[in-house]
């Protein structure tokens, strides 16, 4: 047996750990690749978390970008991303529309007024079948739409500076073709 | 012992059916129902890693299999509709068998790939000649060595 392939096995073995370092690297496997990107948000019919009886549907989605914001008041991550959405509120023109999904409506309206409304409407999704048909599977879940109300980006979990930042500002900026 | 066996069995049958599901559908058609059953087996919960519909306590997945009976009993979907209805909205995650699609042809073939490639090194080791990396006057020595033992 010569010298070289004495080698084979070992060179091998570096192969696999190197690919099972980059697998590894790869990301957060918890977050899903969102079919929704590039589509169109799903038709539904909601009423406000504000007022039962207005009774919106998916083209009061259209017309400006926007971000929808998945909440609910049981959910610990939604709590330490409110702030960050009063910030965007607070400093960006982009308006933020909010679902709240499967939870009580008196303690949505007390969580609001308590920490504030960063949303200009609240879509009231008790049963969670907006949340179905876009596909969530954790609260909080954020989706940038465009003025033709196409989903254009997705986030799993908190909105944060980073994600603000680096996935948020660019694209929007992209869409308003230059100006933020 | 036969029976011994026997029991042991229904243990482990009964055991492999997922015990969390809590809720109950009441289905007038036991062919709906079979229906069901397989599609909350067969259809991975998106919030949990590696758990299928049925073996899932999460919330999520509760309202999936709620979805799903839905779509079967309400809807009168068919399984490959209430697939590509939860595909277009959870993505390929929630399928334990991967899509045959361009996109999926390495994940299909890689296996057979390996295959090969091992099937060539496997070849080439054994038409390796045993003499190859020897010189001229290693091989007459090998030989004469090789005479000798004849002897």
């Amino acid at each position: 047996m010569n010298r070289a392939s004495f080698f084979v096995p070992l060179a091998a073995f570096v192969v696999i750990v190197i690919i099972g370092f980059a697998g590894f690297q790869l990301g957060d496997k918890s977050v899903l690749p969102s079919p929704l990107i590039g589509k169109p948000f799903p038709a539904f019919e909601a009423p406000l978390l504000e007022n039962a009886s207005d009774v919106r549907d998916e083209n009061d989605l259209k017309g400006r970008p926007l971000l929808v914001n998945v909440w609910a008041t049981w959910c610990p991550t939604c709590k330490a991303e409110h702030e960050m959405l009063m910030k965007i509120r607070a400093t960006s023109s982009l308006e933020i529309v909010g679902v709240n999904y499967k939870d009580q409506r008196n303690q949505a309206l007390a969580w609001l007024a308590r920490y504030g409304n960063p949303y200009s409407f609240n879509l009231f999704d008790a049963d969670g079948q907006i949340g179905i048909e876009l596909g969530v599977y954790g609260a909080p879940e954020t989706f940038l739409l465009n003025e033709q109300g196409e989903i254009v980006y997705k986030r799993v979990g908190d909105v944060n500076e980073r994600i603000w930042a680096e996935e948020i500002q660019p694209r929007l900026k992209e869409m308003r073709g230059g100006g933020v | 012992m036969t029976r011994l066996v026997g029991l042991m069995l229904l243990l482990l049958i009964s055991h492999s059916h997922g015990a969390s599901t809590i809720e109950t559908f009441d289905f007038a058609d036991p062919e709906l129902r079979d229906r069901y059953q397989g599609l909350v087996e067969e259809i991975r919960c998106p919030k949990c890693q590696n758990t299928n519909l049925s073996g899932s306590d999460a919330p999520i997945a509760k309202d999936l299999r709620a979805t799903i009976y839905r779509l079967l009993v309400e809807e009168g979907m068919s399984d490959a509709e209430i697939r590509s209805f939860l595909v277009a909205r959870y993505g390929d995650f929630v399928l334990y068998k991967p899509p045959f699609r361009s996109d999926t042809l390495l994940l299909w073939f890689a296996p057979l790939i390996a295959l090969g490639v091992g099937v060539v090194i496997l070849v080439s080791v054994l038409r390796r000649k045993p003499m190859a990396g020897l010189s001229e006057d290693e091989k007459a020595r090998l030989e004469a060595l090789v005479e000798e033992q004849k002897r």
